[in-house]
């Protein structure tokens, strides 16, 4: 066995995580800005409560998630069964769904991150903009969205690392299908469990070092671009 | 242009109840920190309602809580320079500048060169505000609101986060927007200096109310005036016609009432309206006619009133011939030369110490 060129099947859990954790950041991104929005900017009745709900996935085991998806997105369940009579879309043991349980799992860092960084910004700023003609839609869209980017993209980072991680809640909604729901975590984890697997866990482990290290140093190198823009000296 | 404003504002143990008019030039919201100037700008601005009140600019009703109206501050377009000047950021100056112009018709925009040569900012276009001095901040921050059209320019202390030296950079710039721009303008500040500059009206706040208003010659020179600003800027505001600039000696000379004033710098039109803030505390007294003396200013007058102050030093209040000053002496000095009322009085100003408008 060859240590260092993968198998069809190896290449397929390397293509299909990448596939889960991108899409799962993009779809939850405008729900975090929303969110993060709301919980920085709101005053309404409840608003703790949000908070709690988004910070559940960080508190709650992996495996519990998992099982709450199954109960509410599987074929049989509430939403699942809404979805899938009326709009035909599938969740259960589909890559989509382990797209889903990834985005429920990175929501909490994302939200936070892009919360903490509309906090951060001068309202003083708004208000100029508004006095300068601007409706509240164009401030947001002119000057708040500009000054938070760098925490939006800190936030995608975080939600993409997390997804690429991500085990327990995705075995437990989607299970661990070669080539429809096993991730670079789930494959990992099968080599390990058979005799000889270790070559192939190796292989999957160095790649998955190396995605990680790509998105740290392009989320850090984005940062910069944007913070020399901010800050501008 | 007329603004009429009358608003009343409970803010927790403060109460805000003021009411004033303007038309047109520039009108000087002056008071003491904690007057409720800044409620009364903030209201202006759109920034806050007040819970009884209407605000009016010519015909078009901005806040009237009786009818329920009230225009939001996106809709009012009235430019607003901030004491700190807001600059976006993650804009450069010159996409500062244009930002107000997106929101105004093309038709109906002012047209971006002469703004920036006004204020002196072609240099600066390219740069981000994060290099710019607090001067060249403010500077730009006026052309923001200025190039977004407005019909009324309200600026919130826009000197009072600067220190001396940049104010004096940035005063002339000013003068230039009052006498170039025809846009009425709100200035508030709580500097005797600014507002004898460049006002010419004042409406004087105290504790939430409007304690005067009136011509700035005759608000200034009010001795109750003193109790607004803080003391150390006591003085006379003298308004006189340019007669004669000699440019050898960069003297020109100032006539008001019976009397003739030299002042020291560049050269002013003849016939010109100048205005002068003369310090108290700049005013020297002599009881015999100074014989040799550096100072070119020396006017003849009585002692019209003696004021006496909390801290050891005494206002002395003179008529020259027709014309108020104040001079402010210590007690020592005052029991020193005898001074009483009626007596006839050397007033002694350095040139220097003088600064047309």
């Amino acid at each position: 066995m060859d240590w260092f060129s993968l198998s069809n099947e190896e290449w397929t859990a390397v293509h299909l995580s990448l596939r889960i954790a991108t899409v799962a950041m993009i779809a939850s991104l405008p729900f975090g800005i929303a969110v993060g929005l709301l919980l920085a900017r709101g005053h309404f009745w409840g608003k703790s409560l949000l908070n709690g709900l988004v910070h559940l996935p960080l508190i709650l085991p992996p495996v519990v998630i998992g099982f709450i998806l199954l109960i509410l997105f599987g074929r049989r369940g509430p939403v699942g069964a809404f979805l899938a009579e009326n709009l035909g879309i599938v969740l259960s043991f589909k890559w989509t769904g382990a797209a889903l349980a990834c985005a429920v799992m990175g929501f909490p860092l994302m939200v936070r991150s892009i919360r903490l960084s509309i906090e951060a910004v001068d309202r003083g700023l708004e208000d100029a903009a508004s006095t300068l003609g601007a409706s509240p839609v164009w401030v947001f869209i002119t000057v708040t969205l500009p000054l938070v980017l760098p925490g939006i993209i800190a936030g995608m980072i975080l939600s993409f690392a997390k997804a690429m991680g991500e085990f327990g809640a995705t075995i437990t909604f989607v299970s661990n299908i070669p080539g429809e729901t096993q991730t670079l975590s789930a494959a990992i984890y099968t080599f390990t469990q058979v005799p000889g697997g270790d070559a192939g866990a190796f292989r999957l482990t160095i790649i998955s070092i190396i995605i990680s290290m790509a998105a740290l140093m392009a989320s850090e190198f984005m940062a910069y671009l944007v913070g020399r823009k901010v800050t501008a000296s | 242009m007329k603004l009429i404003f009358e608003a009343r504002r409970k803010l927790g143990a403060f109460q805000l109840d003021a009411a004033f008019n303007s038309d047109g030039g520039v009108t000087a919201l002056f008071g003491a920190s904690g007057s409720g100037k800044t409620s009364v700008i903030r209201m202006l601005t759109g920034l806050s309602r007040p819970d009884e009140g209407r605000i009016i600019f010519d015909d078009d009703v901005i806040v009237d809580t009786v009818r329920g109206i009230f225009v939001p501050k996106h809709k009012r377009r009235f430019g607003v320079v901030f004491q700190d000047a807001r600059l976006f950021p993650h804009l450069s100056v010159r996409q500062n500048l244009n930002y107000g112009r997106w929101f105004v018709p093309k038709s109906k925009r002012d047209s971006f060169a002469p703004i920036v040569d006004l204020l002196g900012l072609n240099f600066l276009l390219d740069r981000r505000p994060g290099n710019l001095s607090g001067g060249e901040k403010q500077r730009v921050a006026i052309g923001r609101a200025l190039l977004s059209s407005p019909r009324l320019l309200l600026m919130d202390e826009p000197l009072a986060a600067l220190d001396e030296t940049r104010k004096a950079e940035i005063l002339p710039y000013l003068e230039a927007l009052r006498d170039k721009m025809n846009i009425p303008i709100i200035y508030v500040s709580h500097s005797v200096t600014e507002v004898a500059r460049l006002a010419d009206k004042v409406i004087v706040m105290d504790n939430g109310a409007v304690a005067m208003a009136g011509a700035v010659t005759d608000v200034l020179n009010q001795p109750s005036i003193s109790m607004v600003h803080s003391r150390r800027e006591a003085g006379t505001l003298i308004e006189g016609k340019v007669i004669h600039h000699d440019a050898k000696h960069r003297l020109t000379t100032i006539g008001f009432e019976s009397s003739q004033f030299f002042v020291h710098g560049p050269e002013v039109a003849e016939g010109k309206t100048v205005r002068m803030y003369v310090l108290a505390k700049d005013v020297m007294l002599s009881t015999v006619y100074p014989q040799s003396v550096s100072a070119l200013n020396i006017l003849e007058g009585k002692i019209a009133a003696i004021l006496t102050n909390a801290e050891g030093t005494v206002d002395i209040q003179i008529d020259c011939q027709g014309a108020a000053l104040l001079s402010r002496i210590t007690t020592l000095s005052r029991d020193r030369m005898m001074l009483r009322e009626g007596m006839t009085i050397y007033a002694i100003i350095k040139t220097v110490a003088l600064e047309p408008r």
